[in-house]
């Protein structure tokens, strides 16, 4: 697995997101009320909204355009909607998050 | 020829009593009412619930101001009777005032009982009797440091219970052995100084006073033993007395209180007397429904209509202290002759005693559980033999004829003259007559047609299921929609609790309301932060991260996750050097689609979220700001050329509208709020469908409000006529703020008008010129700290972070 180094904790909002660009596409990256980080194709299952910038709840982010809800742990949507994102590996050491991209970029080649 | 009748007091007693009397008796008389305390008549059993917080003052107002307008009824406020004259027929106010009357009434209430002991003038000694009272303890609870309440008694307990609420270490000193002795046997007293203690309440019985001690004001309360409990706050609740000096000086027949027959006649035939005043048959009495059937008397007395009689009855007492029920009525103390029946279950803290003699109920207490209180109190009454359901009798009525536990069916079993609000003597088949003949669908119509729960609300549970049983299916009675899953409390409760309990910030809401999710949900989180803003808004710090991406990043997201821009053009109007510069933009960020709106400005459409500040920056260059045409804030004033240009126009209509615009702008609302200002009748700027709008007519502007134009269609409502622009300025703004302090989040105008009812918005931003400047005020000081213009902060650097990849992933850094 190789680990792309994206930045620290504290480049992320509490209860917010940043994306990281690739060439396959953003990638959102979550930071939870209790600092847990989660990252997520930055795309929602429904109509392609950007996760990224939706409110972030507990371990889930409300995407917003048409406020499906989908979980950050799993990447599946929560309720009545069905539909999941692809999730990416994170590796948090020393306050820095790296990301596992070298399947998804690999992959894409 | 109409008669003159003149009320002294102002309190609950008399004000049902006219509402008795005006139903029967609309013309008969030209009533006068003087008042000693400067405001309407309140519902003073809630005094409780507003000094704990869970209701403000405005809640329990029973007859607002206008009231008393439309009955032509003359209130003085604050005017304390000096003298009664009886042989001039006149009574004077120590302000000087002189009214004569035919028939006068007498309901001065009671007063507080001092006890005298030293110190008990000093400053930070109250005692607990209406508002003046509760706003002072208040005032003192700020200190969140030590209260003494002396008096162990309802309101005494009540007050404890309130001052804990708001913070501050109470204790409660009590005469005798066991709190409310006078209402509960020992055993019950014993639980609720248990349940009192268990709310971190300090309880000291057989506390004897000695003294009130401090230096210039409150330090403490000295008792018998020597013992100095610490307070900078003392409040004595330990009994009331009937307030008869007037009487007594004006030659009337006192005894405890004044003595009136059985019509509430005093010794004066023309002179009645009601209320806690009032002496009945060697009673006197401080509950609400006996009060209530005194005023139920003297109406039909004074409207001369049927021949009613004052009849005494034990009434029920309820603490209103949440978490904590208790009830009691009628005579438990032991005797010979009497046998008891006891339920204890001590892990649950229910107690239960039923008082016979001759196998009917003479008394009860219940505590812990009291929804039987109500059929208890109905075998008493009746005086029904209870011989056959002996066996199962302290069970409570689910167990008689049959195992059924539904609560409905014990309801339903009730008889039609089963009383149901004891406040106001209301039985079960008034209420199910009403909400059948009358068709109500709602609490608060059941209350405003019956009465019924409309005092104390302690029987609101068995008013809602008789909606049930006669309303079936349609009726819920858990009506108030919870804001989201994460709380059981609606949008209002939440609102009215963040202003009572001062929660400032998002987790303090979460934590003291007990939301059941971490950190809320993607529906709460913007409510909150919204109610926060507009409340506090000079203390609260916005969580940007609980607003929607739109509000966020002050622009509005697409379809295709772009952004589009909107920059503010005030009234409509624009020029060359401003066209300019949106067409320079749109050249150099290749911006796809620019259309003009609605609202009269222009939408740039398709921005990418990286250009944004770079947007913003240009178009700030050219003197725009912020359009907020993404936010639930003020969007745009759309205008009509005026007496600037139009031959018809009556007023500058777009020098109003521009001004209303640059006054409001920033503002954060509920949800939209969309104005326009038409210069004449033709309303070209289309105001009739406005959130808010203004028509200008020749003799000034008339103010329009709760129009919509999209999912829904209406016009507007006539708010009312000005005749200035800063009037017109005035009322819009403060309508704007009565909005933003009290809809839902989401809720638009319109629909908030139609769950609040024009009259009463009327009332508050237009007729109550008090209330519509401090509105007006509210609104101007939270400008200071909402005028900021976003697209020029963010120029500047603010949320950065937001406008950037986090990180960029090329392939061969990947391969790596």
């Amino acid at each position: 697995m190789t680990w792309f180094d994206i930045g620290a904790i504290e480049d992320i909002p509490q209860r917010g997101a940043r994306c990281v660009a690739t060439p396959r596409g953003k990638i959102g990256v979550f930071r939870t009320h209790d600092d847990r980080i989660f990252a997520i194709e930055d795309h929602c299952p429904h109509r392609g909204g950007p996760l990224s910038q939706g409110i972030v709840h507990g371990a889930a982010v409300t995407c917003p355009l048409h406020n499906w809800v989908i979980s950050l742990e799993t990447g599946k949507a929560l309720g009545a909607d069905e539909g999941s994102v692809k999730t990416i590996p994170v590796r948090v050491e020393d306050g820095r998050i790296a990301l596992a991209l070298g399947e998804a970029l690999l992959a894409a080649e | 020829m109409t008669e003159k009748l003149v009320i002294i007091g102002n309190g609950m007693a008399p004000g049902r009593m006219l509402e008795h009397l005006l139903e029967a008796a609309p013309d008969r008389y030209q009533i006068t009412i003087f008042n000693a305390e400067p405001r309407v008549n309140y519902d003073r059993i809630m005094l409780s619930p507003v000094l704990s917080g869970e209701k403000a003052f405005e809640e329990i107002v029973i007859h607002g101001d206008g009231w008393y307008i439309k009955h032509g009824i003359t209130l003085y406020k604050g005017h304390r009777i000096a003298a009664i004259d009886r042989d001039a027929k006149t009574v004077t106010s120590d302000h000087g005032v002189t009214e004569s009357y035919d028939k006068l009434v007498i309901a001065t209430g009671s007063v507080p009982f001092i006890i005298p002991v030293p110190g008990r003038d000093l400053p930070g000694v109250l005692s607990y009797r209406d508002l003046d009272d509760v706003s002072a303890m208040l005032l003192a609870a700020q200190s969140r440091d030590r209260a003494v309440v002396i008096g162990g008694g309802l309101l005494g307990l009540e007050a404890a219970a309130g001052l804990k609420e708001r913070g501050m270490d109470v204790t409660v000193l009590h005469v005798m052995p066991t709190l409310m002795e006078r209402q509960l046997d020992p055993a019950a007293g014993y639980l609720l100084q248990k349940a009192v203690e268990a709310r971190g309440i300090k309880v000291i019985t057989k506390a004897n006073t000695k003294a009130i001690v401090g230096n210039g004001k409150v330090e403490g309360v000295e008792l018998a033993d020597g013992e100095i409990i610490p307070a900078t706050l003392v409040v004595m609740a330990v009994g009331i007395r009937p307030n008869i000096g007037l009487a007594k000086d004006a030659g009337l027949e006192v005894n405890r209180g004044i003595v009136t027959d059985d019509h509430m006649v005093t010794s004066d035939p023309s002179i009645f007397a009601l209320g806690e005043c009032a002496e009945v048959g060697g009673h006197v009495y401080g509950l609400v429904a006996p009060l209530y059937e005194m005023a139920r008397v003297t109406a039909a007395r004074l409207s001369g209509g049927e021949d009613k009689r004052f009849v005494h009855s034990d009434t029920p007492t309820k603490l209103k202290v949440t978490g904590i029920d208790l009830y009691s009525i009628g005579d438990f103390a032991d005797g010979d002759d009497r046998e008891e029946i006891i339920l204890r279950d001590a892990s649950a803290g229910i107690y239960k005693r039923v008082i016979l003699q001759d196998n009917r109920i003479i008394g009860t207490v219940l505590f812990g559980e009291t929804g039987d209180g109500a059929w208890f109190n109905d075998l008493k009454k009746k005086a029904t033999d209870i011989s056959e359901m002996r066996d199962t009798l302290i069970f409570g009525q689910a167990f008689q004829g049959g195992a059924s536990s539904d609560p409905l069916a014990a309801v339903a079993a009730l008889a039609d003259d089963a009383e149901i609000c004891g406040c106001n003597g209301v039985c079960k088949g008034k209420i199910t007559e009403a909400i059948v003949a009358k068709g109500l669908t709602s609490l608060d119509d059941v209350r405003a047609h019956t009465k019924a729960s409309a005092s104390c609300g302690s029987c609101t549970g068995l008013v809602e299921q008789l909606m049930q049983l006669s309303l079936g299916d349609s009726y819920n009675p858990a009506a108030v929609q919870p804001m989201c899953s994460c709380t059981t409390l609606g949008h209002d409760d939440v609102r009215r609790l963040i202003k009572a309990k001062g929660l400032k910030t998002i987790p303090a809401v979460m934590q003291e309301l007990e939301w059941k999710t971490s950190c809320g949900c993607a529906k709460c989180r913007p409510a909150l932060n919204y109610y926060l803003v507009a409340d506090w808004p000079d203390e609260y710090a916005d969580d940007y991260q609980s607003r929607f991406i739109n509000e966020r990043v002050h622009a509005n997201i697409q379809k295709d996750g772009t952004y589009s821009v909107v920059p503010r053009m005030w009234g409509g109007m624009t020029s060359a050097k401003e066209l300019r510069a949106i067409a320079d933009v749109v050249d150099k960020f290749e911006i796809p689609a620019v259309k003009v709106t609605g609202g009269q400005r222009i939408d740039m459409l398709g921005i990418r979220k990286e250009d944004l500040p770079a947007v913003w920056a240009d178009l700030g260059k050219a003197g725009f700001v912020s359009g907020h045409a993404y936010a639930k804030g003020l969007r745009t004033v759309k205008t009509c050329v005026g007496t600037d240009w139009c031959r018809f126009g009556t007023q500058d209509s777009t020098g109003f509208g521009i001004r209303i615009e640059k006054f409001m702008w920033g503002s954060w609302t509920p949800a939209k709020v969309k104005m326009a200002v038409s210069g004449c009748p033709r309303n070209c700027a289309e105001a009739t469908c406005k959130d808010v709008g203004v028509v200008c007519v020749d003799s000034g502007y008339e103010i329009h409000f709760a129009g919509a134009a999209g999912l829904d269609i209406k016009g507007t409502e006539v708010l009312g006529l000005v005749k200035t622009e800063d009037e017109a300025l005035e009322v819009i703004v403060a309508l704007v703020q009565m909005y933003r302090e009290q809809a839902r989040y989401l809720e638009r105008i319109y629909k908030w008008t139609r769950r609040v009812g024009v009259p009463e918005i009327r009332r508050q931003v237009l007729d109550d010129l008090d209330r519509r400047k401090a509105f007006y005020d509210r609104f101007v000081f939270s400008q200071k700290f909402a005028q900021v213009d976003p697209w020029s902060e963010r120029v500047s650097g603010k949320d950065k972070h937001e406008f950037r990849p986090m990180a960029v992933a090329e392939f061969v850094q990947a391969a790596e």
